[in-house]
């Protein structure tokens, strides 16, 4: 999930030629645990590091998305996985919901690549980054023999992103 | 690695790639949280280069192989945190004293003892000043930004092999993991400090005779200068000396080697400070939620500024003497319970108010702390949980 | 790959008795040594001297690497590259160095305290790395500069100014610990056996890899005083003579006559791949991609 942070970031930087801060926090080693990317996105200089009123928040499991979810800033959005949230949280945002982990495991075969599918899925609703810079992001940082893979992943996620309305 | 190139790069990796482009080629390190990127970069990268990357079985041995390998010649740099900065300070020690340039970088994490790994803080700025025993010289960075831990540890390798001392490089974890986009310079784009050498027959070469000066050259072992280096207190020429005149002089002279070119060590970036009334002294982290309170505190009409040293040792006595005789009050935030304030308030000596904000719960100082701080909501910054804090933010630094 | 324990082979012969010429070796106005009346460091030094003449190395090429104690105060007297260091941190030290510049022959003065005790830990990873150079534990059993606290070595029931009662621990044997560290030549010697010791410290420098000299040497000042030894000659001949035997004579004796008593000679000497050559190999194989 951190790696899904730094490919925004990285296309918000480097591609769309904006200000972008990636960071992360740990739990008390640097393995297993929760963990949670955070991603700034400006056209000005930014100077403290950490999102403190969320635009936007992606959960991919219901132990991430009880933690944070109180981040989210009035009118931004919550993207869960369908089959991973059950509790799903209420307050003055968005919420958007897609079995994201399944369609990577059944449509693509590879379970990892659910975090590319939530980067198209994040792109698509948000437009923070465009659409070339996130392509170019991700291809610039998967494998050669996995630029396929990702790219249909991606691709993915902005279609089914481009069809998704809001659960409440 | 193309240069000139935007990429977008974590402050550990920056701190490889300033490393190696200062001409650093040798790291001896082991493995801790948060720096280890630092270790694994050269790792993948030294070889390449023909540089040597060698992985000790302690933070004692890193920082000893290190200065082991400066005195055969090379760059030299090892990257810790905390409980392995513990672990290096004999030997940080034992690099002032034989005056062998080297690197040595601290990502600070949450402590005492094993802490909180993978939380940031700010809590060995005092350390890195007084970690070793005996008097001695420090010359310590606190970049704050990716871009700028590439150039601070070019500096630090420029520093080091100028002075004839190790540098050391402090940044917090969370400037440590941070990505940002960065340039890395091409060659030539940047001064690269190399070793002065000495000119003499080797017959004539004396490692600690300074003629005059502060700093004697370095010959490197193997080049046919047989020298001798000690951590003992040490004649001119190298050897161990019990002549109290020649150690009193020799303590002075590694004292004022850093002293007497502090104008030259010293950098500070300075933020709407002309004409500020409330002056902000802060460093990595906590200097860029400074930043962002400047700003948001000039758009209600308060007239804040931010000193930001970039060398914190030696402390930036002239910088804060001219602000404190500025402004109303200093304000210091620091991911610690007290530490640097203590010196801003040395130095201001009564001329203003200085007041520390706190913060060791391993979240960064908010913005709106500092804010809160200045405006005097409630005079208390809302986040510090503990007690201790409190009473120490409380607390009126200076009776007038 | 090891080969059998193999007793010390005579150097070339000598022609005739020639005075050996120290003067080249030692450092002008660096002497008198600190080393007490008796003490056995200024026969290790010579031995070590000669046998460095015997190589042929020039002295450019030489580095001398101690910590803190006694016998680390060698390298001040010696005119090579030399480098005194911390207590028990001489082979970090020299690790760097020879990493730095391989074509140095890099030799350690260390002691019992300095090599088994504080500096342990860089001693059983020196000799897991295999690195090519030479360390010599001038083994006196006790912390002389200190004053004479047990160490590592003294052996169980012994007297010390830390072990009043008798010294209950255990011993460290050099040897052994080398050997199982991974050094791949391990030897020893005494100062008492002087012609012997030369010849395994010539032996140790010419090996390519770690090799580790234990050298048993006497501490009259305070190991002899507290343990009830009258003179350096006695100590030397109880502890050092009589307290030895060559792995050659080892072979003749009986198990119960060899009971407590110390292996001279080359002890074990084995061919893995040296540190700096692997490294430059990985160097190359790098940079070839």
């Amino acid at each position: 999930m951190i790696t899904a942070g730094i490919i925004i970031a990285e296309a918000a930087a480097i591609y769309d030629g904006k200000k972008a801060v990636q960071s992360q926090s740990y739990g008390p080693e640097s393995r297993g645990g929760a963990s949670k990317a955070e991603v700034i996105i400006s056209d000005e200089d930014i100077d403290y590091p950490k999102a403190t009123a969320i635009d936007a928040m992606l959960a991919l499991t219901q132990e991430a998305c009880t933690k944070y979810y109180k981040d989210i800033k009035s009118g931004g959005l919550l993207l869960i996985d369908s089959d991973e949230v059950k509790k799903v949280p209420t307050g003055d945002f968005k919420i958007c919901s897609f079995p994201i982990i399944s369609t990577a495991r059944d449509v693509l075969g590879k379970e990892i690549v659910a975090n590319i599918i939530s980067l198209g899925l994040i792109t698509e609703i948000t437009r923070i980054v465009s659409h070339e810079a996130i392509e170019k992001a991700v291809l610039s940082r998967v494998p050669a023999a996995f630029l396929e893979l990702n790219k249909k992943a991606l691709h993915i996620g902005f279609e089914k992103g481009a069809a998704l309305s809001p659960i409440s | 690695m193309a240069n000139n190139k935007k990429r977008f790069m974590q402050g550990n990796e920056a701190c490889t790639e300033g490393a190696l482009y200062a001409g650093c080629r040798f790291y001896a390190g082991y493995p801790i949280t948060p720096s280890t990127e630092v270790m694994e970069i050269c790792a993948a990268r030294l070889p390449k280069m023909g540089g040597v990357f060698i992985q000790m079985e302690d933070e004692i041995a890193s920082i000893c192989a290190i200065a082991g390998a400066a005195l055969g010649g090379l760059k030299s740099m090892t990257a810790t945190s905390g409980p392995g900065f513990s672990l290096m300070q004999e030997g940080l020690g034992f690099a002032c004293m034989a005056e062998v340039p080297c690197v040595v970088v601290n990502v600070m994490r949450s402590g005492p003892s094993t802490g909180f790994p993978t939380g940031p803080s700010q809590s060995d700025v005092m350390q890195a000043k007084w970690g070793t025993h005996g008097d001695h010289p420090a010359i310590v960075l606190t970049p704050a930004s990716v871009e700028e831990i590439f150039h601070e540890t070019v500096r630090a390798f420029n520093l080091s092999e100028l002075y004839r001392t190790p540098v050391i490089i402090l940044y917090d974890e969370i400037i440590g993991h941070m990505r940002e986009a960065i340039t890395i310079p091409g060659p030539g784009e940047v001064e690269i400090v190399e070793r002065r050498v000495p000119s003499c027959a080797p017959s004539e070469y004396k490692p600690y005779d300074v003629q005059g000066g502060e700093i004697a050259p370095l010959a490197s072992y193997g080049e046919g200068y047989r020298f001798h280096v000690t951590g003992l207190y040490h004649a001119a020429d190298g050897f161990p000396t019990n002549n109290t005149k020649l150690i009193e002089e020799a303590c002075h002279r590694l004292l004022r080697k850093i002293d007497d070119n502090k104008e030259r060590i010293w950098k500070n970036e300075e933020y709407y400070l002309e004409d500020a009334e409330i002056g902000i002294f802060a460093y990595g982290v906590s200097a860029r939620s400074a930043k962002f309170a400047v700003r948001e505190l000039r758009k209600k009409g308060i007239k804040a500024g931010l000193l930001r040293p970039l060398t914190i040792w030696p402390f930036p006595d002239r910088a804060v003497e001219e602000m404190a005789g500025r402004v109303k009050a200093i304000v210091v935030p620091e991911m610690n319970m007290g530490q640097i304030v203590y010196e801003v308030e040395r130095v201001a000596h009564g001329k203003c108010e200085v007041k520390g904000i706190f913060r060791v719960d391993t979240e960064p100082i908010r913005p709106a702390q500092i804010m809160d701080c200045i405006t005097g909501n409630g005079s208390k910054p809302p986040a510090p949980n503990s007690k201790m804090a409190e009473m120490m933010v409380e607390r009126d630094m200076l009776d007038g | 790959m090891s080969t059998p324990a193999e007793d010390v082979k005579p150097l070339a012969k000598k022609k005739k008795k020639v005075p050996f010429n120290y003067s080249p070796y030692v450092r002008g106005g660096k002497l008198p040594h600190i080393w007490c009346p008796g003490c056995g460091h200024g026969i290790v030094l010579k031995c070590l001297l000669r046998a460095l003449h015997t190589t042929e190395i020039s002295k450019d090429d030489i580095a001398m690497v101690s910590g803190i104690g006694c016998s680390s105060r060698t390298p001040g007297y010696v005119d090579f590259n030399t480098l005194h260091t911390l207590h028990g941190r001489a082979l970090a030290y020299a690790t760097g160095l020879k990493m730095a510049k391989p074509k140095l022959k890099v030799i350690v003065t260390t002691g019992d305290g300095d090599a088994l005790a504080i500096g342990g830990n860089h001693f059983i990873h020196a000799c897991r790395r295999n690195l090519d150079m030479t360390i010599l534990v001038y083994n006196n059993s006790i912390y002389g500069m200190t004053s004479g606290q047990s160490s590592p070595t003294t052996p169980q029931g012994k007297i010390s100014t830390t072990g009043r009662y008798g010294n209950i621990e255990p011993t460290f044997d050099t040897c052994s610990l080398a050997q199982a560290a991974g050094a791949t030549f391990v030897a020893r010697g005494t100062a008492y056996h002087f012609q012997e010791l030369e010849k395994v410290i010539f032996e140790a420098m010419m090996h390519k890899g770690t090799s580790v000299v234990d050298v048993i040497d006497a501490c009259p000042t305070y190991y002899g005083r507290f343990n009830k030894y009258k003179t350096p000659t006695e100590m030397m001949e109880k502890i050092e003579k009589e307290g030895t035997v060559s792995v050659k004579q080892a072979d003749k004796l009986l198990p119960e006559e060899l009971q407590g008593k110390l292996l001279r000679g080359v002890l074990y000497k084995s061919d893995r791949p040296e540190y700096c050559e692997e490294y430059n190999k990985l160097v190359i194989a790098v940079q070839a991609k």
